[in-house]
């Protein structure tokens, strides 16, 4: 039904107006807005606000090498690194500085996942909380390690896709290292038949270590 | 009932009993003044929250709803964050007038509520030529917004308040001719005797003068001149937000600021009580059987549907753009209303020769003939607008 | 008495707005006093209980006329540069000659006009309604003539607006004068807005 006189558009653009506005009251599907603190929409999978680290099991596990690569590529300059003095053994048998300070400056951090994307370690994530706002500008602002950390479980909750993969090339990077250990074993049983002078075996024992981490960078990139 | 009816009367008449007689016009005069501004104070804070939530409601969304009960607290809370806002004066600015310029805007509006009769026996002052007094006082916001936008220094403000006064000098023309055809038929300029014109029932309906032809068109046409004259939307060039920030209130911020958005509600609601006074019969009843019903109740109710229909209207129209607004104003509303003003004389002469049903089609078919040819004339070289997303 | 003290305030007030009109070295400034003037004005009308005369005056003089200044201001010449030059002429006597032969024009038909010798009317106020008949009747061919005036002004001022043409934006109509070589490449500007 459509009446062509001067100004009809207007009267139709009034009635349906005055529907939306008495719909809106019997029909809630109408409202295409949420009442935010009592009803959180489902945040998409690639929503990214600012980093958190990784870690399996719990905090000692944590992935993060204290490489200081996120902190040198980090555009904004809010990542502060200082490595731990002792190494600890990482998943793949090898030993790595931990961070003993991870702080990160979330006042400064633009959520541009660059540090995600540099991480070789798949250390720091893209964390999806949106809730940060604080009493005071400066102290609350400043995450640090405790806070940041993080369980895999976590980043299997949050970047499913993501965290699947990721865990598919840890684990091919862990099968790849013990075989490559259980192979260079079997080469020094080996090569312990013959008789060799004794520097050897401590040369050997470095070659593995180096490969190892050789290794992961290759799946890494891959 | 009629006690309930003049219950406001007789509280300020019991009050001045109190007072020595010497100074009981001035207590009479401050009782009123004290009267006005608590309603309409009160009426302002309310329309903005009531005009929020609707315009929500227009658009799909709930409004505001988290300040107090329904979110009816918000005005308080909007209240105290202009109160304690700092009030910002930009270092080039003409000090003296950006300070007076708010002041200006409102003082002469609260005059305009003292002509309105918002009852039997309630108007603050009773004037021979009361409308000509409520357009004089009108008159002064347009002084108003260019002090404002002129002292601020900012060529925003300056565009806003050139498109404001443009605007205004513009629609000022319709708003006093459409109020002409009620003058005419009534015969005064005084506003309670033009409420008392309308005061009759034809076959238990008020003669209101909205349902005369020349009634309803002046009435639709003083609206959109009304709105136009309030700044409001789809009229709101002078602070059109997405083109020039915030027009001449650019450099406004704080109790100013506040000052502004007051006066500009205030203005709305001089205007609108204007059109209930003029058009749809001031505090009379719509029927005859629901005159127990107290006069000031009728005003009122009627008020706050004339101010439902502007938000209403800020709901749905899109703003103009600033060759639309004075084309419109001046090729099609000024035309209208002059030959509205014809019309009423035709209503006028032709009472004692034609039947009430006859003179009430020929009148209107004029108008609406005029109308529809008018608005065909008008959009002859147009093509017709087609629309990318729409439809 | 109280009466007196009011006239006495408005014509203080009346005065200093005017010679602020003239003193002022800013054009907005001065727009603005002679507005105030103007309100000054009209409250005299109040006091002498010509209602009608005193919105009218507002409505027009404040509501209109100086806004119409205030724009003639805006139009003609930059409001941000103060002045340098002295406000009051360096010659003070022709000046002063105009002022009198202007007070003289209103003075002497004041006062030899019959007016003065009549009795005040013990109440003042004159009713709108006998205002628009004696317009419509008594006055009418001056209040005619006025609108004739005012018409011929406004067709005037059109007429001054118009003779501004629009010069031709097209420079391809004239293929002789080809004063931009690449006119043909250029996307035609005319666009139908309302037909995107």
């Amino acid at each position: 039904m459509k009446f062509n006189f001067q100004g009809a558009g207007i009267v139709r653009g009034f009635v349906e107006t005055a529907r939306n506005f008495l719909g809106s009251y019997y029909d809630p599907e109408r409202l295409t807005t949420v009442e935010y603190p009592e009803r959180k929409l489902a945040l998409p999978e690639n929503v990214r606000t600012v980093p958190f680290l990784v870690y399996d099991h719990d905090m000692s596990g944590l992935r993060c090498t204290a490489c200081k690569i996120c902190e040198q590529e980090c555009p904004a300059a809010c990542i502060k690194i200082i490595k731990d003095t002792v190494k600890k053994s990482d998943y793949l048998g090898k030993s790595q500085f931990q961070p003993q300070v991870f702080d990160i400056d979330i006042a400064v951090c633009m959520s541009c996942g660059i540090c995600a994307e540099v991480c070789p370690f798949d250390s720091i994530k893209m964390d999806q909380v949106y809730e940060l706002a604080t009493q005071d500008r400066f102290a609350p602002l400043i995450l640090h390690k405790e806070q940041l950390g993080k369980s895999n479980a976590y980043f299997h909750a949050i970047h499913p896709t993501d965290a699947v993969e990721t865990d598919s090339l840890r684990d091919e990077a862990k099968r790849k290292a013990e075989t490559k250990a259980a192979a260079d074993a079997a080469a020094k049983a080996a090569a312990a038949v013959k008789p060799k002078p004794e520097i050897s075996t401590t040369a050997n024992s470095q070659s593995v270590g180096t490969s190892a981490t050789a290794n992961v960078e290759k799946a890494v990139a891959t | 009932m009629n006690s309930l009816d003049q219950i406001f009367v007789t509280l300020k008449q019991w009050l001045l009993s109190y007072v020595p007689t010497d100074f009981q016009p001035v207590g009479s005069a401050l009782l009123s003044i004290v009267a006005i501004i608590a309603v309409f104070g009160t009426a302002f804070a309310l329309t903005t929250i009531l005009e929020r939530k609707g315009l929500g409601r227009i658009q799909n969304r709930p409004g505001p709803n988290r300040v107090g009960p329904c979110g009816f607290l918000q005005p308080m809370a909007d209240a105290v964050k202009m109160l304690t806002k700092e009030d910002i004066v930009p270092y080039a600015a003409d000090k003296v007038l950006h300070y007076l310029a708010p002041i200006v805007l409102t003082v002469p509006i609260w005059l305009a509520f003292a002509v309105l009769p918002f009852g039997r026996n309630m108007s603050a002052i009773e004037l021979d030529a009361s409308i000509v007094f409520f357009f004089a006082v009108g008159s002064a916001s347009e002084l108003a917004v260019f002090m404002a936008g002129w002292s601020s220094h900012n060529k925003y403000s300056l565009i806003g308040a050139m498109r404001g006064i443009a605007q205004m000098i513009s629609y000022e023309v319709p708003l006093v001719l459409s109020t002409v055809p009620v003058l005419m038929l009534s015969g005064t300029l005084n506003l309670n005797e033009i409420v008392n014109a309308q005061s009759g029932f034809s076959f238990g309906v008020g003669q209101w003068n909205v349902f005369t032809p020349w009634g309803a068109a002046g009435f639709l046409l003083f609206m959109i001149a009304a709105t136009a004259e309030s700044n409001r939307a789809p009229f709101d060039l002078p602070e059109g937000e997405s083109e020039i920030i915030a027009g001449f209130l650019t450099e406004y911020s704080g109790f100013k600021y506040a000052l502004f958005f007051l006066g500009e509600y205030l203005g709305l609601f001089a205007v609108t009580g204007l059109a209930v006074t003029l058009f749809l019969g001031g505090w009379n009843a719509p029927l005859a059987f629901l005159n127990v019903v107290p006069s000031w109740l009728w005003f009122f109710a009627k008020f706050g549907a004339l101010i439902a229909v502007f938000i209403w209207a800020r709901g749905t129209v899109p703003r103009l753009r600033f060759d639309q607004l004075l084309n419109f104003a001046w090729k099609f509303i000024v035309p209208l209303t002059l030959v509205n003003i014809a019309v009423a004389g035709i209503w006028y002469f032709s009472s004692d020769h034609l039947a009430y049903a006859v003179r009430w089609l020929i009148c209107a078919g004029i108008f609406l003939g005029f109308y529809e040819l008018l608005g065909r004339f008008l959009s002859l070289k147009r093509a017709p607008r087609t629309y990318r997303y729409a439809e | 008495m109280p009466n007196k003290i009011t006239f006495c305030l408005t014509v203080v007030f009346t005065l200093s707005a005017a010679v602020a009109a003239i003193r002022l070295r800013n054009p907005v400034h001065c727009a603005l006093s002679a507005a105030l003037a103007f309100a000054g004005l009209a409250v005299a009308f109040l006091g002498l209980d010509a209602e009608f005369i005193a919105f009218a005056q507002i409505l027009v003089y404040v509501g209109a006329i100086s806004i119409l200044s205030i724009f003639a201001v805006l139009l003609t010449r930059g409001t941000e540069v103060e002045p340098t030059a002295a406000v009051f002429s360096r010659s003070w006597i022709t000046g002063i000659a105009i002022t009198l032969g202007t007070a003289a024009a209103i003075l002497v038909p004041i006062f030899s006009s019959s007016i003065l010798y009549k009795i005040a009317p013990a109440v003042a106020s004159a009713p709108v309604q006998m205002i628009g008949t004696e317009l419509m009747t008594h006055y009418l061919l001056p209040m005619e003539v006025m609108g004739l005036l005012l018409t011929s002004a406004l067709i005037g001022a059109v007429v001054i607006a118009m003779s501004d043409r629009p010069e031709k934006k097209d420079d391809s109509s004239h293929p002789s004068v080809t004063r931009y070589p690449s006119a043909e490449s250029k996307p035609a500007t005319k666009r139908d807005l309302t037909t995107v």
